[in-house]
């Protein structure tokens, strides 16, 4: 029967360890880094299990204290909620592993408390991908902010500031969603997603549904960052401490993307988000903004974390671009850009965390070729995490470009093609920047010649931070290799009306 | 007619993987050069092998066939070992087994610093070309085209030099924008066709397109493979990219890289959109002009040329565009004549590029001008020179007169008068460009020459026998590998039924 508990067990589990982390801690500040691990560890077991149950034996759904919906709240554990749970929940076993060192380094003595917000986020990421109740889902979404300015706050000098603002911004993003959902609720008599989409069609008239549906992903681009309501994400990407920035950049927008996916999709229809409103021509539009903008900014950045937060919000746009598309092919390519970027992004933030922890700082101008010795291994994965941001193949992100590309010549979206295929020569451009100066000679050092660069030993970092990078660029060869088992997979996550 | 048949056979790959397979020993033996050579030489003679184990079966029109997986719904990474890649797969794997024993003797004569990348990328290369010359279908071949581009650039860039950077920068900015408009070309033709499997004949009959599409899609294509085949004006970055050494710009400057584009180009043109779409939409007559500018141009620029290897590389440029002007011709005649020159103008090229490899290593002389007297230091080298020229200009006996003979009579057949004028014109620019190079060595006097002898022949010897087999290939088309039955055979497949 424990199958049918998965949907309540994961986000659960995390709130029980928030609430054990400091409660033990009170006793052993040592305890609280076992827990976090351990329980992570449990919700990525549960997260596998359940997600090779659900493609077997179909979606659990799960009433809440026994109350059938739409009285009580409805937990629906799909194919596309536990694929998703499951990526974000390996993701954050692997940043968590590469914490155990990395949190030591950038918090001290606060760890508990750090520790118990991190539960708390991933205890609000997993019920926001599961819960299938409207108003549930802008709880957890509180959850994960609120635990997210926390997070984002232990850092630099610079990071409460930076909290501060993405508090401001965040909370706005999150009152949006509440009147949409008000709208949404005043107009039907329901909070429960599935109800709702069964109503909608015979209310769709309405002018109240329509600015329902544009307050929600006005909300929730906010909360995922879209282009031009990005303007929180960059700093807080970049003054936060490794293990918050790794966690929150490659997974927090990502469970964002995945609400707006779930409510326009699913809740209001590919026939009404795309057709009768364009709201979705409007969703692409500005994704290609940011995908541009994004990508020129990345280029412009001197400091390596500031770089891949700028290249975060064009990667975003991807995700948004893909479900503006609303056809099947962008709904691939925004699910398995979602997935591949999480690993690109949480493999790249590693590795700017490892650089920090080794020489004070991740900047780039400070990069050369003694890097290639130094640390190997770091560069090798980030090699090949920049190659699959590029969309190199056989690597990852070929992949959900690929299907992105077949997507807007699905929809004879020419502009669209062309952006995604000139903003993959732009990733080029600051990914080879570094590659260059971390594996070549730079030209002031050929002239003073012999600079010792034999003599230079390996400092590669220690293996609980070296193998999570590692293992998340051997995911990206085999995510992009092995593509279509996903792909086939995804089919079956797909909406009824798309 | 032949009718082709297929078998399964996972040779091809293999053929593909072999040398794939050695990168890691290679980089494993950084310590040891005589291991690490030997893997090099141990992969490049297996994979000669195997190829020419592919070539008694395709010879009775029998095709290997091997798919690999699925990587992307309905498309499958699939070998398929059909006579036009075997003969591409014959032509540069068997040039590797020379180049790797002239890189040898270049590199250590040369003291080159980071050996192992170099010999390790040169690998990944030659894995890269045999997976361009037996891919099945469109998505195989822009995978391996792109790993290509990927793998090369480590080797334009070695010498780490400023001109190493930025022609590696050029090369990059080039070869990649060429792939992403590859990909929005390939995904054109699927949402067109349904397929991207390369059939004889094309996969576009049937199709009612409107002249705007069809022109479009053709000039995505164009511009796609033409970056590699060095079609004018897309050819700037390979005159550039002779800041490599000059093994690399030997083999994959004359023969692998560019060798792909043109290769591409084929494919395009007769396994894409078929003679009959070409003739029926006047695409030929693009191919056509873009082609016999190319020959024109090139060939002046490469007469005002100082720099021994630009003047090689603009060579190059002139004669890739042979093989696109035979090819645009659409004729029986022309199209062997295109194909054939690719064997013919590898043998040729290479061959010139080792001797000014030779010169560079034992004079430290890279300009014509400097040349004076240098036949009697280094006799063998200049006499290998002196047949290689000749042939490029179209002298028989030698292997380029052939290729030539059977353009000019494609042009006839075609009833392009203008096409055999450029020929001829194109004929006397080449010795206009290559004689001044061998009357300076041979018949006027140099100073300080008197302590230099032959380059070492680690060198000598697999420029002789590039040279010889230049002549033999002209006396003898059919000699060893009967690259002259595939060519007409590859072109009656295309051609019939039109």
């Amino acid at each position: 029967m424990i199958e049918k508990n998965i949907p309540a067990i994961l986000p659960l589990i995390f709130l029980a360890a928030a609430l054990f982390i400091p409660l033990l801690g009170v006793w052993k500040k040592a305890v609280a880094y076992p827990i976090a691990i351990l329980t992570v560890l449990a919700a990525a077991s549960v997260s596998v299990y359940g997600f090779i149950y659900v493609l077997l034996n179909g979606t659990i759904r799960y009433f809440f204290g026994g109350w059938a919906p739409p009285i009580g709240i409805e937990y629906v554990y799909d194919p596309l909620a536990s694929f998703v749970a499951l990526v974000i929940n390996f993701i954050a076993l692997l940043v968590l592993t590469h914490g155990y060192h990395a949190v030591n380094i950038d918090v001290k003595d606060r760890q508990v408390a750090y520790y118990s917000v991190v539960m708390l986020l991933l205890a609000g990421f997993n019920g926001m991908i599961i819960t299938g109740d409207l108003f549930n889902l802008y709880v957890f979404i509180e959850i994960s902010s609120l635990s997210g300015y926390a997070l984002i706050a232990v850092g630099e000098k610079r990071a409460p500031f930076a909290a501060f603002r993405y508090l401001i911004i965040g909370t706005i993003g999150a009152s949006f969603y509440l009147l949409g959902i008000g709208f949404l609720y005043f107009m039907s008599g329901t909070l429960n997603m599935n109800d709702l989409a069964s109503i909608l069609p015979h209310i769709k008239d309405s002018p109240a549904i329509l600015v329902a549906l544009i307050l929600i992903v006005i909300g929730l681009g906010i909360k995922m960052a879209i282009f031009p309501m990005h303007g929180w994400l960059p700093d807080s990407y970049t003054y936060a401490a490794t293990t918050s920035s790794s966690l929150i950049a490659p997974i927090g927008t990502k469970v964002g993307a995945y609400a707006l996916l779930r409510l326009v999709l699913f809740v209001f229809g590919a026939e009404y988000f795309s057709k009768d409103l364009q709201v979705a021509e409007l969703l692409a539009i500005f994704s290609c903004g940011g995908i541009i903008y994004g990508s020129v900014m990345a280029i412009a950045q001197k400091e390596m974390k500031r770089m891949l937060a700028y290249s975060s919000i064009a990667q975003i746009g991807y995700i948004g671009l893909g479900i503006g598309l609303a056809n099947p092919l962008g709904f691939i390519g925004a699910l398995l850009h979602l997935i591949n970027h999480a690993f690109m992004k949480a493999c790249l933030f590693l590795v700017a965390g490892n650089l920090r922890v080794k020489t004070g700082s991740s900047d780039i101008s400070q990069m050369d070729d003694s890097f290639r010795k130094k640390y190997p291994w770091t560069m090798a994965a980030f090699t090949v995490a920049a190659l699959s941001m590029v969309g190199i193949p056989p690597l990852a992100g070929f992949f959900s470009k690929w299907y992105l590309a077949l997507g807007t010549i699905e929809n004879n979206s020419w502009f669209y093609l062309a952006v995604i295929l000139i903003s993959s020569l732009l990733n080029a451009v600051y990914f080879f920047r570094i590659l260059e100066k971390v594996y070549m000679r730079s030209p002031e050092k050929l002239i003073s010649a012999n600079s010792g660069i034999a003599d230079i030993q390996s400092e590669e970092v220690k293996p609980s931070m070296l193998l999570p990078a590692l293992a998340l660029a051997v995911g990206l060869i085999v995510l992009g290799i092995f593509n279509v088992l996903l792909v086939d997979q995804i089919y079956k996550m797909m909406p009824a009306g798309l | 007619m032949e009718i082709f048949q297929t078998y399964n056979s996972i040779i091809p790959f293999y053929a593909v993987m072999i040398s794939l397979a050695v990168v890691p020993l290679i980089l494993l033996s950084d310590k040891n050069p005589n291991l690490r050579e030997f893997w090099t030489i141990a992969a490049a003679v297996i994979k000669f092998i195997l190829v020419v184990s592919l070539l008694p079966a395709a010879l009775e029109g029998k095709e290997a066939v091997y798919s690999i997986l699925e990587i992307s719904p309905g498309i499958e990474l699939a070998l398929k070992a059909d006579q036009f890649g075997i003969f591409f797969a014959l032509i540069a794997s068997g040039l590797w087994i020379f180049t790797s024993f002239y890189s040898i003797g270049y590199v250590r004569g040369n003291k080159e610093k980071k050996q192992t990348r170099y010999f390790a990328s040169f690998a990944v290369c030659l894995s890269a070309t045999i997976g361009v010359a037996f891919a099945a279908n469109l998505l195989t071949f822009i995978i391996f085209y792109e790993v290509l581009t990927i793998a090369t650039y480590p080797l334009v860039i070695h010498k780490e030099n400023k001109e190493a950077i930025s022609a590696g920068r050029k090369y990059l900015l080039y070869t990649l924008s060429a792939g992403a408009v590859l990909i929005a070309a390939a995904g054109l033709t699927y949402s067109y066709t349904g397929t991207l499997d390369f059939t004889a004949g094309g996969i576009f009959g049937g199709l009612n397109l409107s002249q705007g599409s069809i022109t479009v899609l053709f000039m995505l294509f164009l511009a796609g493979v033409g970056v590699k085949a060095g079609i004018m004006p897309l050819h700037s970055w390979l005159p550039a990219a002779m800041a490599a050494p000059t093994p690399v710009s030997a083999l994959l400057h004359a023969v692998a890289v560019v060798k792909s584009g043109v290769f591409g180009v084929v494919r395009v043109v007769g396994f894409v959109f078929g003679p009959e779409v070409m003739q029926s939409y006047g695409l030929n007559n693009i191919l056509f002009v873009f082609a016999a500018a190319t020959i024109i141009i090139a060939s002046l620029i490469a007469l005002k040329q100082d720099n021994l290897k630009k003047r090689l590389a603009y060579s190059t440029v002139g004669h890739l565009s042979y093989i696109v002007l035979g090819v645009a011709l659409l004729s029986p005649a022309g199209f062997t004549g295109g194909i054939f020159h690719i064997a013919t103008h590898a043998t040729m090229k290479i061959t010139l590029f080792f001797c000014a490899g030779a010169i560079y290593v034992n004079l430290h002389k890279e300009n014509i001008s400097e040349l004076n007297g240098i036949g009697k230091v280094m006799p063998w080298t200049m006499a290998a020179f002196t047949i290689g020229s000749m042939g490029l200009a179209g002298i028989p006996p030698i292997n380029g007169f052939v290729s030539k003979w059977f353009l000019g009579t494609g042009a006839l057949q075609a009833d392009m008068n203008i096409a055999l004028i450029i020929l001829l014109l194109s004929g006397l620019l080449n010795a206009g460009y290559f004689f001044p190079i061998i009357h300076r060595a041979f018949f006027r006097e140099g100073n300080g020459l008197e302590k230099h002898k032959e380059a070492s022949m680690m060198m000598v010897v697999p420029i002789m026998i590039t040279a010889f087999l230049s002549v033999l290939f002209g006396l003898y088309p059919d000699m060893f590998f009967n690259f002259f039955e595939i060519a007409l055979s590859v072109s009656n497949s295309v051609m019939k039924g039109f």
